[in-house]
Formats: structure tokens, sequence, C-alpha cells
């Protein structure tokens, strides 16, 4: 029958599909292979792939030269510490909208989504000296609180999207038997929405990680994630493509690890709930 | 079920979150419309006059806000075009039977995970150096002379590199809404003698079609404000041939320290954005029902 994959079908399909599949993932993978090179074997004509001397070197000299931990830090600070803070307040919102919906909800929701619409640039210059006046320029709680509110839509709409699948019946089954606001939401609600706050809290971590027009623009050496460390390395001096390699590594490797297990809160959070 | 006092309640519990983002959207763009009709420059303190229009005037007559303008349609036209197309068929691939599916899924959808200014100089300097790049030692195997990516086509090369972190979005969303669609439909159309194209132009395109509306508008909504890409590669040059409106506003406003001017361009950005916006709501409003 026509629609029972033949073998011959399914291994072109495989063949196909591993040759795309690595050539779009072939840019990260040179960047990790090349940051095991020497300088010169960085650069050498033509390229060698994996015969080389595999040094750590460049990692060594990352650290010493352009202090990568004291950046990781301050993107651990910034993405973990907007991403827990915006979930405080976006946990009693999106649970009253969930269960508590009332004509004003839908409106809300749109409304609170259209602020992400928002370009960083329409509000730039007003940031910046309100951040230069309150001597917030290049601190990490700053670049927490404008993460966390650009986020905040995200989060709130994600949250709102899981909240929304918990039947509402459980809840009047616990309200019957007499539980309070209280015991209802620490009992019934808090087992169910775990999974679902996780995921929130996986994505924005990601979100907040990569987000490299407000950590560009009111950053300087301090308080610099690493989106601002990389940005560095955009003036070399002599022979840098190993050391380049070697800091974007670390720079991307937690977060592709992370990124890989909420490929489908990707879809759910980023669409805002219109694909599913 | 809501009662008086879960009703005031729930009021109590989303008022943190509507004044935050009511103070976040209001405050700094009210600022930005206040400035946006001064003549304000951070290099002359002190002077403060209400100029009417002028910023305006100065900002959208400018040749630099011209092709900026461009550059922003074509930036976001040409990552649109890419990464819709490549998403489609990359979506179709992946939903075939295969071995490794969940492999070759985790390579695709790596890329959106690279922050911005990493993808930027990776594919700057490793890729489409002219004399160091992979590119150009491909070339030179080739017999061909090495092509300098950044300097000829450097609103192209931006484009390629915008693209290649948006295409595993595309991909992504594409796939989702593909394996929602009805098998049997698939099977009973192919038993009628309809052969893949048809298929394709039939069946799954008006299924994906709401799919594709929702990856072009937010999409758009981001690459309208493509910033760090332009940064770390090019500075918007050589000339204006990479500066699109958000790397223009940011010139004026961080690099010339025009206050004014920069809020008038600031504006000029959020009423782009706003009519792109609009579609986009009320997509997703009307696959709302609370």
């Amino acid at each position: 029958m026509a629609h029972t994959p033949t073998k011959g079908r399914k291994l072109l399909f495989t063949l196909i599909a591993w040759t795309i599949g690595f050539l779009i993932f072939f840019p990260i993978l040179w960047t990790i292979l090349t940051s095991f090179k020497t300088e010169a074997e960085a650069i050498a004509s033509p390229p060698s792939f994996v015969f080389f001397d595999w040094t750590l070197d460049n990692y060594v000299e990352v650290q010493e030269r352009s202090a990568y931990f004291r950046h990781f830090w301050n993107s651990v600070v910034i993405s973990v510490g907007s991403t827990v803070l915006g979930l405080l307040v976006a946990i009693p919102a999106a649970w009253s909208m969930a269960f508590v919906p009332s004509k004003q909800t839908k409106n809300v929701l749109m409304w609170m989504l259209s602020t992400k619409m928002l370009p960083p640039v329409g509000v730039l210059i007003p940031i910046y000296l309100i951040f230069r006046d309150a001597g917030l320029l290049d601190t990490l709680t700053g670049l927490v609180i404008v993460v966390m509110l650009i986020n905040l839509p995200i989060i709130i709409w994600m949250l709102f999207t899981y909240f929304r699948e918990i039947p509402g019946e459980i809840l009047e089954a616990a309200r019957m038997d007499g539980a309070g606001l209280r015991s209802e939401i620490l009992y019934v609600l808090t087992p169910m929405a775990v999974p679902g706050i996780a995921s929130t809290l996986l994505l924005n971590i990601i979100l907040a990680w990569n987000e490299a027009f407000w950590t560009l623009n009111l950053t300087a050496a301090k308080s610099a994630p690493l989106t601002a460390f990389i940005a560095s390395y955009s003036s070399p001096e002599g022979l840098f493509y190993a050391k380049l390699s070697a800091a974007s590594t670390m720079a991307i490797a937690p977060i592709l690890i992370l990124g890989w297990f909420s490929q489908k809160q990707l879809v759910r959070g980023l669409t805002f709930g219109a694909v599913k | 079920m809501a009662t008086a006092h879960s009703r005031s309640a729930a009021r109590l519990m989303i008022s943190p979150a509507v004044l935050l983002l009511l103070g976040w959207m209001l405050i700094p763009l009210s600022m930005t419309l206040y400035f946006s009709f001064l003549r304000y420059n951070l290099l002359m303190p002190g002077a403060h006059d209400f100029i009417g229009f002028m910023n305006y005037r100065f900002f959208l007559t400018d040749p630099a806000f011209f092709s900026a303008l461009i550059n922003t349609l074509l930036l976001v036209g040409g990552v649109l075009v890419i990464t819709v197309f490549g998403g489609v068929l990359l979506a179709i691939l992946l939903d075939q039977p295969m071995w490794g599916q969940g492999i070759v899924r985790v390579l695709v959808i790596a890329p959106f995970f690279v922050m911005p200014t990493v993808s930027a100089l990776v594919w700057k300097n490793m890729f489409m150096n002219p004399v160091n790049g992979l590119f150009a030692n491909i070339f030179r195997a080739l017999g061909m002379q090495p092509f300098d990516f950044l300097g000829q086509a450097p609103l192209a090369s931006i484009i390629l590199i915008v693209s290649w972190g948006w295409l595993p979005f595309a991909t992504l969303i594409l796939l989702t809404a593909l394996q929602s669609l009805d098998r049997d439909q698939l099977e009973a159309a192919e038993m009628d003698g309809a052969g893949p194209l048809s298929r394709f132009f039939h069946i799954m395109l008006p299924h994906l079609a709401r799919a594709i509306t929702v990856v072009v508008l937010i999409q758009t909504i981001f690459l309208l404000s493509v910033f760090a890409e332009i940064l770390v590669t090019t500075n918007g040059g050589p000339g204006y041939a990479t500066t699109n409106i958000t790397y223009l506003v940011y010139a004026q406003s961080l690099l010339q320290f025009d206050v004014g001017g920069g809020s008038a361009g600031g504006i000029v950005a959020v009423i782009l954005a706003n009519i792109v916006a609009i579609f986009l709501m009320r997509m997703i409003g009307k696959n709302l029902d609370v």
C-alpha cells in the first residue's frame, strides 16, 4: 500500500534530513571544534576538522583575560533573578485570570500582550536617563528589573494557558469539602500547576539569557552578562578565532542544553497559545 | 462559581502585574513623546526648548531615515521569506518517517538558543571573513575568488545570519501545527489519487495557514528590533548600508546624544511596530476564548 513507507523511502528521508540537520547545526559544531585548536590551527588553510592537537588553552586564557566566570555569574543573576521575580508577580495574576475570569479578563490579557509589542528603541532614551539618574546604569539590579518587565507579558500568558487547563471542577470539589482559599491554593492548585510553572521558568531563563538589546545598552564592564562579554570580542587584536570560539562555546553551552529540554514549551510560550 | 469575595481577591492578585506593566509602558513612552518635541542634546545641558515637530521633520527628511526604512523592510522581508519557505519545507521533511527523528530535531532547533552576539561574531569571523573564513577556504579550494560577504553584500549577509537564528523557530512551530493534521484526511486523499503536490496545496498548506500567519507576525515584531547582530558585525555600515530603524535611533540617541531627534525616531518605530501588532493581536484574540 502506498501509505506504508517503504524501507527505501525511509532511508532517503533519513539521509536528506540528517544532511540538512548537520548543515544547520554546523556553525555551532565548528565553533566548538575551533575552541580546542591553537590560534594557528584555527586559521589554517585548508582547515582540519578533527585531526589537530586538541588543547584547552583557549578556555584558560579566556577566563584569565576577560573573567568569563564573572560574566557568567552576571548572566545567571539576570536571567534567574528576572524570571523568579517575574513569576512572583505573574503567578497570582495568571491564577486569578484563569480561575476567576471576569468580563475584563480578555481585554487585560490582550493589553498585557500589547506591551510586549512595544519596540525597545521607543523607550530606550527615558530608560537610559532614568537609570543614569537613579544610579542603576551598569548594575545587576537595574537589568533584573528591565528584563523582568520585558518578559512579564510572556510569563503571564504562558502561566495563563497552563492554568486554564486545570479543570475547575476539582476546585469546586475542594470547596465543597470545605477547603479555604489558602488550602485550595496549597494542596489542590500548586501540585497541578508545578509543571506549567517549571516550563515557564525554563523558557524565560532562556529568553533572558539571550536578551541582547538592554544588556548591551545598559551595561559597561561591571555588570555585563555574556551577551555583552562576547560583543567585546568584536574588535579583534591579532589572532583570536580560537579564543572567540572558546568564549562563544562557554556562552551558549548552558542555554543550549536547557533549550533542548524546552522545545515544546517554546512553541506554546512564544505563540501566546495561538499554536499548540 | 466566583463569589464577590473571590472576585475582589482576584483583583488584588492581578493588580501588581497590571501596575508594573502600566508603569513600564506609560512612563517611558510619554517621556519619549515629550522629548521628541524638545531641542534636547546631552552635550548641551540646560537647553530644553519646545520646538514642535522639528525633530520629526529632521528625522523623516534625513536621507538616513529613508535608507534605514528600506533596510528594515528588506531585513524583515528577507528573513521572513527565507524562514517561512525553509520552515515549511523543513517541517514537512521532519514529519516524514525516518530514523533518528528526535536527533535531527535537536540539531535543527539549536541555532535558536544561540545568543545574537555569538551567532553574529561566529558568522562574521569564522565563516564570512574573506581571508580566514571557512567560506573563503571553500571558494579557494574550488578555484574561485573569495567573496567579502560583509563588505560586498553587508545587508544580505546580516539577513543570512538572522535567518539562521529564526529558521528553527519557524520550523518548530510549523512542525507542531503539521503534526495536528488529521492523518486520515491525507490518506483518504492519497487513496483518491491526489499526488504529493496537490496534497500539499489542498490539504497541508490550508492547514498550515494559521501557523504561518502566527510565525510571520511574531517574527516581524522581533525582526523590527534586530540590533545586536548589526552592532557587532557592521556598526550599521558601510555608510548606512546596514542601518535599520532600531540602529538609527540607537546611534542618534546614544552615540550622538541627540535625545530629541532620537525620541522622534523612537516614536516613529513605535508607530511602525503598532501597524504589525494590530494584526497579530487580532489573530491571537480570535483564538482566545475566556
